[in-house]
């Protein structure tokens, strides 16, 4: 049901081909889908109001210019400003001139202050300093002991004098713990304090006073990425009655769109600086406006998808086909069940699928996808013996008829997946020898494959093939350009990719990308 | 046949395994090694005894919503107020309809249900034409929102069974309000005379067993613990078969938050529920959410609803200015009505669902 941006606007753009060029009345058009997309992503109305002014203006001198390809200018320009809004000036945390540098985290309740803590406070340390963490939030039942057992996990000291559960003064505590910093010299403090709505004038007020006896070099706002029309309303009033100098956003390892991203620093002007995407305390990352962008249009991401492949698969299974890959190793059964099996880990099927570029038009189809079959590809492999495993070669007929009766299949099945295999094992050869991606022949044509009973094999190739050269992304579409292969984008840009570094916006466009075959192969 | 989508979906796992083994290659080639990932976050927690607190009665739960009416009211004033105040004028051209829609989609409403709701609004005034007394408007604004709350569904809250305790299962994303939840929905039900046994099988989070304790505490409810980092599943059983030794009327579990994403966490979940199954049926599934959440609800309550058949929702943190519209598209495509909602931040402020009072406090003059 959510079509992404640029699916719709090739849908709207469909009736106007032929047309030498675009009139104001097919731009309005266009910016109403523009308008759906954002609203459907969580945008605060006056922001979707204002950005989508800026883009008909841009829309319409594209238009006039006589753009070869009306759909694909106007998501540039769309993705452009949003990357421009959202970009601003990314900058680390101000440290002050003078330690203890002051953070103090504040936002509604649940946003995840608390646990944002503890990241930051690990974050801090791996660079060094000494964070010392404070327990302001006096409020919540238990949030010190929380905190408490963040600072633990993140090895990090904890000023924590009060009890919490209501009882004690966070001011006070915020006071304190500036003076214990310099103490025992701790260079970083960051103020947890309680969740707070922003019409709740007293504890709004407690906060100026905690903010004030904190002398904070920086204040954070804390959001949660599925927040929705709210978000404006309380950033503003946030922004008015306190006062803070950066952004993070927490719950990025959703699937929420993100919309509030766009809000936030619409309303105030003040900077994305972090982005929490897990639970563990290391997922924390500096803020990727380009990705946010393409997220909030839910244009397909390989980034997101590549980031969660590297969660779900562990170290030593990465490092063993590492191996595979540079020595040449045949890739066996085992490997693909456990590939599978990661899979799995990843979420559904429908959903990792999705996240490919120019996968839109079958994501009707894609949301019908049931797991269960990678079960059962799982119960085929799982009723061969070890070595039929390593040699997929030796299975004779009768051999595939005993695994055919103990996966509860028919033999058609076992056949299948023993040449999907074969396939697959030609690719990761032809990889590892740097050949990039061959196409894997048959796999395009696999029965149904795109279509369904709906379409036939001939069509829905031929829908991959073309979608290939009209991708709506456009650094996806600079990079096909560029015709990279798989090991190029690897040492254009790997800072972005693993998270370490944190690079600026301009590095983040060397998105990696999959060569066409494969998308061919999924189109 | 669907498995040649199981085939891509390998095929992308090859590829993704291949282009990450290289770069584990690359990265070790390199100078910069980088770090293996902090060993497991879910460390033992410092037990701390909550001291013991004196037990509080808490307030009844019929007339709960009365009392918070104003409340309410006062939160959704803008939605309701404004819509009248643009109904009410002497003309509703294009510019009109557009500020309706608006004062719509800021309410969380989402595009289809906005869309929805303002054909029923210009059909409605389009029969009466230019005359419209202030009441026409006012029952036409009322007629189209109760018909997306839908007044007829069933909100009871299952809390007894015959000849077992009844159990409910509290579930949701993280920092919706899951724990704060059943500890009110405690209190809700020892006021209406339950005795009621509450389980924290959220052993995940740091010290979420330590924050039910202190509200089990403070209302005399048992609380079944289990080691933090433990087998959340475990401690729901124990939780259901003590409230079955101890004869309670009710046994609320309290599940830590998961990002309905996580297919292994949410795989988790069901397993929770089967294991309780075991013992005793699962009588309600409540979804928290945060008023605050946009679009986002639909596909968090859609996906929870596969993984454990949710009954009801509890919409948290309505006090906000935030409206908590998504219910609306929630309760439209799965069928699954709030059932209770949470109103501010003292113990007493969770209160069932009353969706004519609801409406009628929106458009009240």
């Amino acid at each position: 049901m959510f079509a992404n941006l640029s699916d719709r606007l090739a849908g709207t753009f469909k009736g106007l081909r032929g047309k030498g060029r675009l009139s104001e009345a097919d731009v309005d058009a266009t910016v109403l889908d523009i308008r759906t997309a954002l609203l459907e992503a969580d945008v605060a109305v006056p922001v979707v109001r204002a950005f989508t002014a800026i883009v008909k203006e841009r829309a319409l001198a594209a238009a006039a210019s006589g753009a070869l390809n009306p759909a694909q200018q106007i998501v540039k320009i769309v993705h452009e400003e949003l990357v421009t809004i959202l970009g601003g000036e990314a900058r680390p945390i101000r440290l002050a001139k003078q330690p203890p540098t002051v953070i103090v985290l504040a936002g509604l309740q649940g946003a995840g202050k608390t646990t944002l803590a503890g990241k930051l406070a690990l974050q801090l340390k791996g660079q060094g300093h000494t964070p010392l963490l404070v327990a302001a939030d006096l409020q919540r039942p238990n949030a010190v002991d929380q905190l408490r057992v963040m600072a633990e996990r993140a090895g990090v000291a904890i000023f924590a004098p009060e009890p919490g559960n209501g009882v004690g003064d966070p001011v006070r505590v915020t006071k304190d713990a500036r003076a214990f910093a310099v103490q025992k010299q701790h260079d970083v403090v960051i103020v947890d304090t309680a969740g707070r709505l922003a019409i709740d004038a007293e504890l709004m007020q407690q906060l100026r006073e905690v903010k004030a006896a904190a002398e904070p070099d920086e204040t954070l706002f804390v959001v949660d990425a599925m927040i929705g029309q709210d978000a404006v309303r309380t950033a503003e009033e946030f922004m008015q009655s306190v006062g803070f100098d950066g952004i993070v956003l927490t719950k990025l390892d959703g699937d929420a769109r993100g919309g509030a991203a766009l809000s936030v620093k619409g309303v105030t002007g003040k900077p994305i600086l972090f982005a929490s995407v897990g639970e563990k305390l290391s997922d924390f990352e500096v803020f990727h406006p380009d990705r946010m962008a393409s997220r909030i249009l839910d244009m397909g991401d390989m980034l997101t998808l590549i980031e969660q492949a590297e969660r779900a698969f562990d170290a030593e299974q990465t490092e063993r086909m590492a191996k595979k890959v540079a020595q040449g190793e045949d890739f066996t059964l085992d490997d693909f069940l456990e590939q599978m099996q990661a899979v799995k880990k990843m979420g559904s099927l429908g959903k990792i699928l999705g996240m490919l570029p120019g996968m839109g038009d079958i994501k009707a189809q894609l949301d019908q996808v049931d797991d269960k079959d990678l079960d059962r590809v799982a119960a085929i492999i799982q009723s061969m013996t070890p070595g039929e495993r390593g040699d997929p070669k030796i299975l004779n007929g009768s051999r595939r008829l005993r695994i055919a009766k103990g996966a509860g299949t028919t033999v058609t099945e076992v056949n299948g997946l023993v040449d999907r295999f074969g396939q697959a094992q030609k690719m990761m050869k032809q990889m590892g020898r740097g050949g990039g991606m061959p196409g894997m022949p048959g796999m395009g044509g696999m029965p149904g494959m795109g279509g369904g009973a709906k379409k036939s094999k001939g069509k829905s190739q031929g829908q991959g093939k073309s979608k290939k050269g009209r991708s709506g992304n456009p650094a996806k579409r600079a990079d096909q350009e560029a015709g990279l292969s798989v090991t190029a984008p690897i040492t254009a840009g790997p800072g972005s990719m693993l998270g370490i570094g944190g690079p600026g916006p301009a590095d983040n466009t060397a998105a990696l990308e999959l060569p066409d075959e494969l998308k061919r192969l999924l189109g | 046949m669907e498995s040649s989508f199981v085939y891509a979906g390998i095929a992308v796992a090859v590829v993704l395994v291949v282009v990450i083994a290289t770069l584990a290659l690359w990265r070790r080639s390199g100078q910069d090694r980088v770090e293996p990932l902090a060993a497991p976050a879910r460390v033992e927690a410092a037990a701390e005894s909550t001291a013991l607190l004196e037990i509080e009665v808490p307030d009844p739960a019929a007339g709960r919503l009365h009392r918070l009416r104003a409340r309410l009211a006062r939160s959704n004033t803008a939605i309701g107020q404004g819509l009248f105040a643009l109904l009410s004028r002497d003309s509703i051209d294009a510019a009109t309809w557009e500020e309706v829609e608006e004062t719509l989609l800021l309410a969380d409403l989402g595009v289809g249900p906005t869309n929805e709701i303002i054909e029923r609004l210009r059909t409605a005034l389009k029969v009466e034409g230019g005359a419209r007394s202030a009441d026409d408007v006012r029952e036409a604004l009322r007629s189209a929102l109760l018909g997306l709350v839908d007044p007829s569904l069933n909100r009871e809250l299952v809390t007894r069974a015959d000849g077992r305790p009844a159990v409910l299962m509290i579930v949701g994303v993280n920092g919706t309000g899951k724990t704060t939840t059943t500890g009110k929905l405690a209190r809700l039900l020892v006021a209406e005379g339950h005795s009621v046994i509450l389980g924290a099988a959220d052993t995940f989070r740091a010290a979420a067993a330590e924050q039910l304790q202190t509200w089990g505490d403070r209302v005399g409810a048992t609380v079944v613990r289990g080691p933090e980092g433990g087998d959340p599943a475990a401690v729901a059983f124990d939780a259901v078969s003590t409230g079955v030794k101890a004869g309670a009327d009710t046994v609320v579990i309290d599940t830590a938050g998961r990002l309905h994403t996580k297919a292994g966490l949410m795989d988790e979940l069901d397993k929770v529920k089967r294991v309780i199954e075991k013992q005793s049926a699962v009588d309600e599934v409540l979804l928290v959410l945060d008023a605050t959440t946009g679009q986002n609800g639909l596909v968090q309550a859609r996906v929870f609803a596969e993984s454990v058949n949710v009954t009801g929702i509890v919409l948290t943190k309505l006090d906000g200015t935030a409206r908590g519209g998504i219910v609306i598209a929630v309760q439209r495509e799965l069928g699954v009505p709030v059932k209770l909602v949470g109103l501010g931040e003292g113990p007493d402020d969770l209160a069932p669902f009353d969706p004519i009072a609801f409406i009628d406090a929106l458009v009240a003059n």
